[in-house]
């Protein structure tokens, strides 16, 4: 898929509408995502941390959320809360997944640590209605800055990790992940991106403008 | 029922059996047991898989907490291969308390001010529900092998005949480890309407061959022992001691863990300085394990050793769904969780995984922990701050969709 116009007027609903002023502490691009997604709907969280994200969705949303999650710390974490949660892996177990199992998969910053980001994408969009995926973009300026110029791998806010030590093998920018959902075919319901103040960035932004000012991007794509 | 087994005909006079089964305190609770009973007769059979209508038919069982006005808050435990109905309450045998003491009472992870907790003795078991140690009323004798194989989902009918006549139509929650866990698992595929949450801990959807292996190992201790006569022991004034305790001591290894023996016992010497050279206990593992095998044949039934295992071994569900896991759980609208426990190598993680992995091809409500212990199967049985925190977090929310929770 290229930069359509299409496209761009599906982007978000809504305008430099603060996310970062969350009482509770609440990552932005989880309070992005629950506003995605429609109440009662059965959702699933695939690397749901410790359970925010789920909770967040069930008290604002009446989701039936479930989750999974690599760590077993996390697990059971979300179990004690009474979150419906499994330990699990992206890459290799989805796969048990019945077809149109969900409204929604969610993969929030979970798509750059998987191994095969193409077959999970493709999971995501079989098992559920939708797929809701979030990702920081590595087309923002500071990475740009910090390869391009610094000659540096970089190691920013979001991006804590150093080179040799970072679960994030599979980085991606805006433009790339849009050109991903084009292969598999997959529609662009809704895109998001979070500048570095966790401001939603206006949707008359060109593409171009996204990727290199959008820190974290979110995407709502359909089959 | 089945034919005679043993070449020992010498009358049989009933007094005398029930005196030698008597005389030690574990038959006795089988005959005359401490706890209620629930009581079926001639027109309640319980239809066995083995296709024979068991009657009369007696449950032993314990209750803790209150039934509430609306019949929703009852929660059935399953023992485990060993276990028996006194979950949380001491046991007249030995004296001790309930093996879930500690997760089952008034503010414990299932909270008797809020739940009403039922536990029975399985069905071939020796606490008081009929087995193979009960009184045959049509020979006067104990059953012994007369007594038809029973298995998992016969034990699941009974409990389900008995929660029937505790006047319960849903259980708010099934809750067991190991055997118990398999009960759990059938309850919920037998009665899925009648199980709003499922608590299968420590098990699997089939007993694997390594650990049908290890029950053969057991029944053979208990069947080369000569005082077992061939399962009419009551009947000679005596019991298969030896074999049995040997049959506790393989089971018992499987357990625990290779890391905990260590940890526990290592090469230490049991009060000696040296070897004996000789086929004393020397090291302390060979002390524990001989203590574990004398205690546990006071209080067991060597019969009902071999119909629990049996019954385990038999366990597979996904045959009985033409080999299809996923198909028993199909539209299954209870909610699960699944625990297991790092180093448990007789349900190792995986197998528990297995039945995580069949809840979701059937889109089940499904939750799964692994607990990181170096304590093996036993775990279960143990406190383990994080097995109750997991415990508690899904009786919670569950009792909060079921709509219990003030």
């Amino acid at each position: 898929m290229t930069l359509s116009a299409d496209t761009r007027a599906h982007g978000p609903t809504a305008t430099s509408e603060t996310v970062t002023a969350t009482p509770a502490g609440i990552r932005l691009d989880l309070e992005v995502i629950a506003d995605l997604v429609a109440p009662h709907s059965r959702v699933l969280d695939i690397g749901c941390g410790d359970g925010a994200l789920l909770q967040l969705m069930q008290t604002r949303r009446q989701v039936d959320g479930r989750g999974v999650e690599l760590s077993q710390a996390g697990v059971n974490e979300c179990v004690a809360r009474g979150l419906s949660v499994i330990q699990g892996d992206a890459d290799r177990d989805l796969v048990h997944y019945p077809d149109d199992a969900f409204d929604y998969v969610i993969l929030s910053q979970t798509i750059q640590a998987t191994h095969n980001p193409k077959v999970v994408l493709s999971e995501l969009l079989r098992i559920g209605q939708r797929a809701i995926v979030s990702f920081p973009n590595f087309g923002h300026w500071t990475i740009r800055y910090a390869v391009g110029l610094r000659g540096r791998m970089p190691v920013t806010r979001n991006l804590a990790h150093a080179w040799y030590e970072t679960p994030n093998i599979h980085f991606c920018t805006i433009r790339d992940f849009v050109a991903l959902a084009d292969e598999l075919g997959a529609t662009v319901e809704t895109a998001i991106a979070i500048n570095a103040t966790g401001q939603k960035m206006g949707m008359k932004m060109p593409w171009w403008f996204w990727n290199l000012f959008g820190q974290q991007a979110v995407f709502v794509l359909r089959r | 029922m089945r034919g005679e087994t043993t070449t020992v005909t010498a009358p049989i006079n009933a007094d005398t059996v029930r005196a030698a089964a008597t005389s030690d305190a574990g038959n006795r609770e089988a005959l005359d047991p401490s706890s209620p009973v629930a009581v079926f007769g001639k027109d309640e059979p319980l239809h066995l898989d083995a296709g024979i209508d068991l009657s009369p038919l007696q449950i032993a069982y314990n209750t803790y907490g209150e039934l509430n006005a609306e019949r929703t808050n009852a929660i059935l435990v399953c023992h485990a291969l060993t276990g028996d109905h006194y979950a949380a309450s001491r046991s007249p045998v030995t004296g001790r308390p309930g093996w879930w003491s500690s997760i089952i009472g008034p503010g414990k992870p299932i909270d008797t001010d809020k739940y009403f907790v039922i536990c029975s003795n399985v069905i071939g078991g020796c606490l008081g529900s009929t087995g193979p140690a009960s009184i045959n009323p049509e020979t006067g004798e104990p059953y012994g092998l007369s007594l038809p194989v029973i298995t998992i989902r016969d034990m699941v009918r009974a409990q389900a005949m008995l929660v029937e006549r505790l006047g319960i139509d849903t259980l708010f929650a099934v809750i067991g480890g190991s055997m118990g866990g398999m009960q759990v698992l059938q309850w919920t595929v037998s009665y899925p309407d009648k199980v709003f949450a499922a608590l299968p801990i420590a098990t699997g959807a089939r007993h694997s061959a390594q650990n049908i292996a290890f029950h053969e190992v057991g029944r053979q201790a208990v069947m080369a022992d000569p005082d077992w006569q061939g399962g009419r022991y009551f009947a000679h004034g005596k019991r298969p001691v030896k074999g049995l305790a040997v049959a506790r001591m393989t089971a018992h290894v499987t357990y625990l863990s290779e890391m905990a023996l260590q940890r526990k016992f290592g090469r230490n010497l049991q009060d000696r300085e040296a070897f004996g050279f000789g086929f004393d206990a020397d090291f302390q593992i060979e002390s524990y394990l001989r203590h574990q095998g004398m205690t546990f044949v006071d209080r067991f039934d060597a019969n009902s050793y071999l119909y629990m295992t049996r019954a385990m071994d038999y366990f597979d569900i996904a045959a009985d769904y033409g080999g299809s896991l996923a198909k028993a759980f199909q539209n299954a609208q209870t909610r699960f969780c699944l625990v297991s426990f790092s180093s448990d190598w007789l349900f190792p993680t995986e197998e528990n995984r297995a039945v995580v992995h069949a809840l979701n091809a059937a889109a089940a409500s499904v939750s799964f922990v692994e607990i990181e212990t170096d304590r093996g199967h036993d775990a279960f049985l143990l406190e383990e701050p994080n097995f109750f925190a997991a415990i508690d977090g899904f009786v919670s929310s569950a009792a909060r969709a079921r709509g219990l929770s003030s």
